[in-house]
């Protein structure tokens, strides 16, 4: 094999996986260092650079960084990435003075933000500071979309939000809240010079069985139902509740449910429980809450008597699977019946494009999407970029996050009369981190510690208030702790061979035997089948040197590696350095905090 | 700022026969210098176990005083260990020998712990025929002292001060030849692939075994001039052997070629493979080798891999009849017979 080419800024960042698995890269072991040094202001500012929402995701983010942790790859649990994060959010100092300053003299550019969820406010986020007008449109009488009408104040509290939300809108947004944008056209028509659809997902989806006419006035959709919650229209419901569905926004269901007087709730699912789409934590806390989960139920109708919904029937199922593709097959057994006052419907949402006029230019595919390039956000009609859960489906905050920092740069891009298509290059920096003999920048020590539990207030409490918030972050302390578990996978293991002496001290001593000298290989397969422990995890690179003076190479596997330092430690040519990697992802408006 | 050894090994760790990983043979971290040859010789000792399947409650790991008998810290640290006197190291082996014939005795010893100190016993162990392993890091210097020439330094190599060594250097393989060892080896610490299958031949040889394994001292021996410099030895090292080492229970499948290749049976049923580079050495005629040594000594080449191996020797306990019973397991009434059984020793001898 050819030496790996560390040049490549996606090398380095790869091995850094949660910040590799976060959409919007955020670099946590950055941050965690910081937390860990009671530095919450900058942890958080960089946080805010990256995902704009710091207190909001370290409360409701889905995570994809922690799964990716390598934490999880050499113990059993990965660091609380996103629990630390709010540590940063709650200890924080006024950040004021800390953010970017919005220039009084505009450059003359106006941009339409239509939906005023995280999509939208990270456009204005990026193009604010570089004295774009932004005019933002939003149905809801306050900014925040989704953030506000679908996560309960319970997991969510609404002055985190707020405050989160303000920090954008206080750059000098123009808005425009209560709004229904009921024709694109009409937007268009006012000469904007760039038009970003933010609009999110907003049509939950119904389930049409026999009785859903009947029973309709005791039968909700799940996200119209949070949305009417969340804006103190709806304050109770009946005893007897069952929910539909199994993802997150069923966990909110019928957690929001026990709290508006619900005393039998009921989650019931056509999957089986290990293939629910919830995040395994939201499950755990909805069955901490004294909610049954019933799996592998498929609903079969709403019974309704004298006018008045009583229940709904279930069909008992089976997941089995043949050729690869798993199906539910009924067990035979008769239909169940599960009595309930109220049912929520959370079954999936969906896009709601009617507002776009279909003769603007703008194509839509089968599907009735936007037809977008999935870089640059930029639909068929040039001057319209779409981002979040309107561009390319639902997904999440973060997602919308990281679609929204593309789509500010293609904006400004556009604006500026270049082709969308350049992007910049990410900020990369790789720094020594050697302080002296045995002392390294980062602490280099590798703690035994388990993942520390977050406690939670009293369930008494939280279920009789529907704004008194569940989980009470961690304090300083367990937080330092928490962050001690990080391996500091930014801190790369930079190895350069003509210092190498071949004296096999780093291989010898890797305590993850991620580290060996070998016969060069044609194949990759080979050589990763070669090694002290063989290199089975594709997902992971192997770093080759180049030829040694024996004619072997060095290869290391970069799945386990602890990141502990001793191979350079141990080194006595300083062939391996620990060299600390910055990885920021572009932006609109380069701000850096770190 | 630490300097601790995690805890954390890789979770698809291979385990042996007995669901050991390598792990359980390692020891704490090391504390000699950074790329020190000897760290190498560890890791391989720990390799070698690993792969032999001993339990390594089984073996007694015993040195002497140094930078070389420092080791057996970092080396399986669940086995029996005695860290002893300068130069003693052999004597100590002795007498647990002889104590207690069922362990494995491993002993490690630099060049100034045997070619000098303990030159006086060294000597004795190997005459005896000792079933023991003595592993010598060789690195011609005193490296805990700062380096200054050890009685194995060649004749012309220079130290780190720039001073040429006026002294012949003692060939510690040639000696042991000469005295009799029953298996000789040389090696050197930054080849792995030859130094383990050597280690797990010794440590399965029924007599003394010796290996010679030159590790070089990367602060004071491992500059230009230097014959044991990382560069050097492997420049000049040439390989009289190659050794391969089969476990008792494995099949030998190989077709082999009889003029090169030689299969010896060893004392606890594994074999070894051995291949003969050169038709003009062979590791079971001790004068060729004596002679190949001569001749690499006038061409400054460094011999490696088996060097003599005498399979049929009578080690020490054997030939002195000893109780195969450990000593520390034998009761009074083992060792106190009674009044009859004396009087009968003492009838016998009227």
């Amino acid at each position: 094999m050819s030496p790996t080419n560390t040049q490549d800024p996606e090398y380095y960042h790869k091995v850094v996986d949660c910040q590799y698995a976060c959409p919007a890269h955020t670099p946590v072991p950055e941050y965690i260092r910081l937390i860990a040094a009671g530095k919450y202001t900058e942890a958080y500012m960089i946080n805010w650079e990256s995902n704009v929402f710091p207190g909001v995701l370290g409360r409701t983010c889905d995570r994809p960084c922690e799964p990716a942790c390598r934490r999880g790859r050499v113990e059993k649990e990965p660091v609380a990435i996103c629990r630390l994060k709010r540590v940063a959010a709650d200890n924080k100092d006024d950040i004021s003075h800390l953010l970017p300053t919005i220039p009084t003299e505009k450059n003359g550019k106006r941009i339409a933000l239509i939906g005023g969820g995280p999509a939208s406010l990270t456009v204005a986020r990026d193009l604010a500071p570089l004295g774009y007008i932004i005019d933002l449109y939003d149905n809801h009488k306050k900014g925040g979309g989704m953030m506000r009408s679908q996560i309960p104040a319970f997991r969510l509290p609404v002055e985190v939000l707020d405050q989160e939300v303000n920090y954008v809108l206080d750059m000098g947004i123009n808005t425009h809240f209560d709004t229904y944008v009921t024709s694109l056209k009409d937007v268009l028509d006012k000469g904007y010079d760039a038009v970003f659809v933010g609009t999110g997902a907003p049509k939950g989806r119904d389930l049409d069985l026999p009785g859903r006419q009947e029973g309709s006035a005791n039968i909700y959709i799940g996200i119209e139902w949070l949305a009417s919650v969340a804006f103190d229209h709806t304050h109770k419901i009946g005893k007897k509740v069952i929910v539909l569905g199994g993802g997150n926004t069923a966990m909110d269901c019928c957690r929001t449910s026990r709290r508006l007087g619900g005393e039998e709730v009921k989650v019931i699912v056509r999957s089986p429980f290990s293939e629910m789409k919830a995040s395994p934590w939201e499950k755990e806390d909805a069955i901490h809450e004294d909610i049954p989960i019933m799996d592998n139920h498929v609903p079969k109708s709403y019974v309704v008597e004298d006018g008045r919904l009583k229940g709904m029937m279930f069909e008992k199922v089976i997941a089995v699977v043949t050729d690869g593709k798993r199906n539910l097959v009924p067990t035979g057994e008769p239909l169940v019946f599960v009595e309930a006052d109220d049912v929520i419907i959370a079954v999936g949402q969906e896009n709601r494009f009617e507002w776009i006029e279909r003769d603007l230019g703008l194509e839509f595919n089968k599907w009735d999407m936007p037809i977008l390039d999935e870089q640059t956000f930029q639909s068929t009609r040039s001057n319209v970029f779409f981002g979040g859960d309107a561009a390319l489906g639902p997904k999440n905050v973060i997602t919308a996050v990281a679609q929204g920092h593309q789509a500010a740069i293609s904006i400004d891009l556009f604006c500026q009369g270049e082709d969308v298509k350049k992007r910049p290059a990410p900020f990369t920096n790789l720094v020594n981190t050697k302080m002296g003999i045995h002392e390294w920048a980062y602490d280099n020590d590798v703690t035994n510690d388990i993942r520390y539990i977050v406690p939670q207030a009293d369930k008494k409490l939280t279920l009789t208030n529907l704004k008194k918030e569940v989980e009470l972050g961690f304090d300083p302390h367990t937080a330092f702790a928490e962050a001690q578990r990080c391996l500091n996978c930014d801190v790369q293991t930079v190895f350069t061979e003509k210092n190498c002496i071949e004296c096999d001290a780093c291989m010898d001593v890797c305590p993850t035997s991620c580290i060996t000298f070998t016969i060069n290989e044609e194949e990759e397969a080979d050589l990763r089948s070669n090694l002290l422990v063989p290199a089975t995890d594709w997902t992971q690179d192997i770093l080759v040197s180049a030829p040694l003076k024996t004619g072997r190479v060095m290869v290391k596997d970069e799945d386990v590696c602890l990141h502990c330092g001793l191979c350079a430690e141990r080194c006595p040519t300083a062939a391996w350095d620990m060299q600390q990697y910055l990885y920021n992802s572009p932006k609109a408006s380069q701000l850096s905090f770190v | 700022m630490s300097y601790i050894k995690p805890k954390f090994a890789h979770p698809r760790l291979p385990q042996n026969e007995l669901g050991f990983t390598k792990k359980y043979y390692e020891g704490a971290l090391s504390t000699l210098c950074a790329g020190c040859g000897h760290d190498s010789i560890s890791a391989s000792i720990v390799d070698a176990c690993f792969e032999l399947n001993i339990e390594p409650h089984k073996v007694a790991k015993i040195s002497g005083i140094g930078c070389s008998s420092k080791t057996p810290a970092y080396y399986l640290s669940n086995s029996h260990g005695f860290n002893s006197v300068h130069g003693r190291m052999p004597s100590v082996a002795t007498g647990a020998n002889l104590g207690n014939r069922s362990l494995k005795y491993l002993g490690v010893s630099g060049d100034g712990d045997t070619a000098s100190i303990g030159m006086g016993q060294f000597v004795h162990a190997i005459r005896r025929n000792l079933n023991m392993t003595y592993i010598v890091m060789n690195n011609g210097c005193y490296g805990l002292t700062k380096g200054q020439d050890s009685a194995t330094a060649d004749h012309g190599s220079i130290s780190k001060s720039g001073k040429e060594n006026n002294f012949e250097g003692i060939d510690l393989c040639a000696l042991s030849i000469q005295l009799g060892a029953t298996f000789v080896a040389q090696s050197f610490s930054g080849d792995k692939k030859q130094l383990v299958p050597l280690i797990k031949a010794a440590l399965s040889h029924e007599g003394f075994s010796f290996i010679n394994v030159i590790s070089p001292c990367v602060t004071f021996n491992n500059n230009v001039g230097s014959t044991k410099s990382y560069d050097y030895v492997r420049e000049h090292s040439e390989t009289v052997s190659k050794l391969d080492f089969v476990p008792s229970h494995e099949e030998i499948k190989v077709d082999y070629d009889h003029s090169k290749m030689k299969l010896v049976e060893m004392h606890d049923g594994s074999t070894i493979k051995l291949q003969k580079v050169s038709p003009e050495w062979d590791p079971e005629d001790k004068l060729s080798i004596m002679t190949a040594l001569h001749n690499a000594h006038q061409s400054q080449e460094i011999l490696t891999g088996l060097l003599y191996l005498d399979n049929e020797s009578i080690e020490l306990n054997t030939l002195l009849n000893t109780t195969e019973t450990p000593l520390n397991q034998l009761h009074e009434k083992d060792l106190c017979p009674g009044n009859s059984v004396l009087e009968g020793i003492c009838e016998g001898l009227r």
